[in-house]
């Protein structure tokens, strides 16, 4: 197997909170212990509900934050090992885009200022015609580039965006919800936007959602993550899942069917608190299959089939 | 950045009837202030005590006081004390706060907590016992009063900085600059600084009316601007004694002060609105 | 009919976002109101609960029948005995929704109380009852609660629990969801659907997901720029889409098997009520667009099949 650009070594994140002279100090693990690989080209999938540590894995990955335990290998070099400027060059080969397309953009700066912020990040100046470039491969009109981000809708700031995170032709691209707060239209427009810029740029993606369905339509692989942990890693978009959690959240998907109603509700419960994580599985307590094991011991993350690691005393 | 969109918001604030009133006579003051040595009718100390206690006339259109001293001419003059002296005070408590608030928020850790102390600390003092203070401390006169207003109103900048930048730090274009490889200079002077400069610049226009108040109590203890240069606060203080004899003397000056320091509010309120910053500056 | 919505216009000043809605909803039914942002649903909902002029809007034309009250016509005094009493309305942020002062319990009793003239004690028992009605285990702890303390979803079930204390005959419920984790989704839209086939309630869901209306709506409303592009029946609506806007945003929903590349979304946005186009306000983003699509208003007509279409090009017949 060739080289994977990026690999993750049982990465995890403690966040504190308190501490000061009011309230009592607590801490809790937002990421515990992810490993992974991706290889060139490919769109990996991040799936899971709030608090399950998608987006601090993300960041983790950016080294956005550090890691408290772990470290992360890019095209070769030890992310987490590097000092400030290398970091800043590594910059260029890895960008990322952003969930809310209206905070993402310093409402001051016009389009055109925003896309010249990774030049001048790098003590640059943009090549002559770029920005019109970048412009272009969004589909925004050359005269938007004028324009200030409160001009603009939510769908074009998040072109605006995805044009920012092209800028210094990066290999990689960390998209965090890129279109959980747009419509379902402009969520499909976005989707087939960032299809075509893989195609024609080469570009590898690690993908954020809670959307298992629009992730199996859209990634290669997916990582289904539950409390900080990975529960599963589904080997092909349209893998029958084994872990009941990834099992309930497809259940969760409506299909835009009438025909294909689902009539038992998928889950009993809602995600416990990352504050006080219960022993054994993380799930357990919302898990139809839970058994004493299940409630006693951790399951460790263990290939079923080739490819296809599940975490689960009582895999489906 | 260009100048119009600089200037929409001062454009949007006097679209409204209360907001071109206010700004109007703020703008009649302020020149007033500028131009007093050609404006006014007299020199300021020129005394005639033929003249004095004499009520509004064609000479004197307000009036004189009890040296002789035109009125109308002293309180143009005390324009320029009142106005030269708030002004510069707030404006160094401006920059002094925005430096020591933005600090205290970008730098955090045991410095932001010792900056938080101390301005805590300061805040639950009345602003007119730490000038009062600082006074006693420094000396009457214009220097004085000036250095006592601006520490006075340090930890009112300090704090809305602070706040705006801490705020502002959460911003998602903020870890949008930082995942391009922007460091914390970059961030701070790009993105940080000028989203918290107009709350902060409108606080500053709202303080110099309250400084203004608080210049004319100076001044009305003796502790301002001293003889024969006059403020309002000292005129008001030499009018209280004449109050039956010649109340025009005391009227006057402190007419002047309450029309300018409601406009000064006025303008503000419709430079916030302009602005739409009502919510960010009550976060602070 | 519970309700019947006839010719509806609605307007801002000079501004007309809404115009000549006509749908009709029956008790134990659920319709559907969907569009893109912008398509004028929520504010068809404000229109029917009453509360347009909070936003500074009114009814310019039309009827809002309700159980043969045209409460369009009625002065807010005698809005206020429809509003919280015979129309329970559901927001789409539970976060905001319910006083962080105040326990949960005494946010459900007053309504109960307001409404339906309870004493003290009779408006707590009816609340224990109403929250173990909603599948909250507990209820009588949760009353005692205050909301920081419970779930987005918990939250979200006060909140239904709230619309439902004054024992409304229509529930109106605008993108109830789309603030909930996915797995709370499904209870959430769950327990609605049971709740109106239970209870017998009329319920007005307003959402932009055509999945969400798949899975419980009987009727649908498809609203582009403020009209009604197409209303029908849900099992033969998503069968046979007749307005290609329908069609568009059914495909908007990623499907099971679906061929990389197929989910390309609606190019172009939604107008704002401002700069309305003429002709079929669609025209502009639609790829069966005829000539005359730019100048002539397509009328709103009755179709053999049920419900109404508004297209001067529409799909396939059924």
């Amino acid at each position: 197997m060739t080289r994977p650009l990026l690999r993750a070594e049982g990465l995890s994140r403690r966040f504190s909170t308190g501490g000061g002279w009011f309230s009592p100090a607590r801490s809790m693990l937002a990421v515990r212990g992810v490993s992974f690989d991706q290889a060139r080209g490919e769109v990996l999938g991040v799936v899971g509900e709030s608090g399950c540590g998608k987006s601090t894995l993300a960041r983790l990955v950016l080294r956005l934050i550090e890691p408290t335990e772990g470290a992360v290998t890019f095209d070769g070099q030890d992310v987490t090992a590097l000092g400030k400027g290398d970091l800043r060059r590594l910059r260029r080969r890895m960008a990322m885009v952003f969930q809310d397309p209206y905070s993402s953009l310093d409402p001051r700066f016009t389009v055109e200022d925003a896309l010249s912020e990774p030049f001048a990040v790098q003590h640059e100046r943009p090549p002559g015609g770029r920005i019109a470039t970048l412009l272009d491969q969004v589909g925004l009109s050359r005269a938007m580039g004028r324009s200030y981000p409160h001009q603009l809708s939510g769908g074009q700031r998040q072109r605006v965006g995805i044009a920012r995170a092209l800028a210094q032709a990066p290999d990689f691209i960390v998209l965090d919800e890129p279109t959980a707060s747009l419509d379902v239209s402009i969520q499909a427009q976005i989707i087939g936007l960032l299809a075509d810029l893989k195609r024609d740029h080469g570009l590898t993606y690690l993908f954020i959602s809670h959307d298992l369905g629009l992730v199996r339509y859209f990634c290669d692989r997916v990582l289904v993550m539950y409390l900080g942990a990975v529960v599963e890693v589904l080997p092909t978009a349209d893998a029958a899942p084994r872990h009941p959690y990834t099992r309930a959240l497809m259940d969760s998907n409506f299909v835009p069917d009438p025909a294909h109603r689902r009539t038992l509700q998928a889950i009993k419960g809602e995600i416990p608190s990352a504050f006080n994580l219960p022993k054994g599985c993380a799930f357990a307590a919302r898990c139809p299959r839970a058994t004493d094991l299940c409630r006693a011991v951790d399951p460790p993350l263990s290939e079923l089939s080739p490819g296809h690691p599940v975490a689960c005393h009582h895999p489906l | 950045m260009s100048l119009a969109r600089t200037l929409s918001p001062l454009i949007r604030a006097v679209r409204s009837p209360m907001g071109a009133a206010a700004g109007l006579w703020v703008l009649l003051i302020v020149a007033l202030a500028i131009l007093a040595p050609v404006v006014a009718p007299y020199a300021y100390d020129a005394q005639s005590l033929p003249d004095s206690f004499q009520p509004p006339s064609a000479a004197h259109w307000l009036g004189t006081d009890e040296f002789g001293r035109d009125l109308l001419t002293r309180l143009i003059y005390g324009a320029r004390t009142s106005l030269s002296v708030s002004v510069t005070s707030i404006a160094l408590s401006v920059f002094a706060g925005m430096v020591l608030g933005a600090a205290a928020g970008y730098v955090g850790g045991a410095f932001d907590r010792a900056v938080t102390i101390v301005v805590d600390l300061s805040w639950s003092f009345p602003e007119i016992l730490i000038a009062l203070i600082l006074v006693a401390i420094i000396g009457p006169g214009v220097t004085g009063t000036m250095v006592a207003i601006g520490v006075a109103y340090l930890a009112q900048f300090t704090r809305l900085t602070r706040a705006q930048i801490l705020a502002l730090r959460s911003e998602t274009y903020i870890e949008a600059a930082r995942s391009l490889g922007a460091g914390g200079g970059f961030i701070l002077f790009r993105h940080l600084l000028p989203n918290a400069l107009a709350p902060v610049l409108v606080a500053g226009m709202l303080a110099t009316g309250d400084a203004i108040i608080l210049e004319a109590t100076l001044g009305f203890f003796g502790l301002g601007a001293q003889p024969p240069l006059p403020s309002w606060g000292s005129m008001m203080s030499s009018g209280s004694a004449l109050l039956f004899k010649a109340p025009w003397i005391i009227i006057l000056p402190g007419l002047a002060v309450a029309i300018t320091v409601v406009a000064i509010n006025l303008f503000g309120d419709a430079l916030i609105r302009a602005l739409d910053i009502k919510t960010r500056l009550r976060e602070a | 009919m519970l309700l019947s919505v006839r010719d509806l216009s609605i307007r801002f000043g000079p501004v007309e976002p809404v115009s000549g809605l006509s749908f009709d909803l029956d008790r134990g039914q659920i319709i559907g109101l969907v569009g893109e942002s912008g398509s004028g649903k929520s504010l068809t909902a404000m229109a029917v609960a009453g509360l347009l002029p909070l936003v500074g809007g009114r009814i310019a034309e039309g009827r809002i029948l309700f159980d043969g009250t045209d409460l369009a016509r009625l002065p807010e005094a005698g809005l206020r005995a429809y509003r919280g009493r015979r129309i329970g309305v559901v927001t789409q942020n539970p976060m905001t929704a319910l006083d962080p002062a105040q326990r949960i319990g005494e946010q459900v009793e007053v309504v109960a109380r307001l409404h339906r003239g309870l004493s003290r004690q009779e408006a707590h028992q009816a609340t224990i009852e109403l929250l173990t009605a909603l599948r909250i285990p507990e209820a009588g702890a949760i009353c005692d609660a205050y909301p920081h303390q419970l779930s987005g979803g918990m939250k979200q079930r006060i909140v239904i629990a709230m619309a439902l204390a004054g024992e409304p005959d229509l529930l109106i419920a605008d993108e109830p969801t789309t603030a909930l984790d996915v797995t709370v989704q499904a209870q959430i839209i769950h327990l609605l659907g049971q709740l109106v086939r239970e209870r017998g309630l009329g319920l007005m869901l307003i959402t932009h997901d055509m999945g969400v209306v798949a899975q419980v709506c009987d009727q649908v409303a498809v609203l582009y720029a403020g009209r009604l592009a197409e209303t029908r029946d849900a099992p033969g609506l998503f069968a046979h889409p007749r307005h290609p806007y329908t069609a568009a945003l059914i495909d908007c929903i990623p499907r099971e098997g679906m061929a990389p590349g197929s989910l390309t979304g609606i190019p172009g946005a939604v107008p704002s009520a401002a700069s309305y186009s003429t002709g079929c306000r669609f025209h502009d983003r639609c790829p069966r667009m005829l000539d005359r699509c730019r100048t002539e208003v397509p009328p709103l007509v009755a179709r053999p099949e049920g419900g109404s279409l508004a297209c001067h090009n529409p799909m396939g017949p059924t």
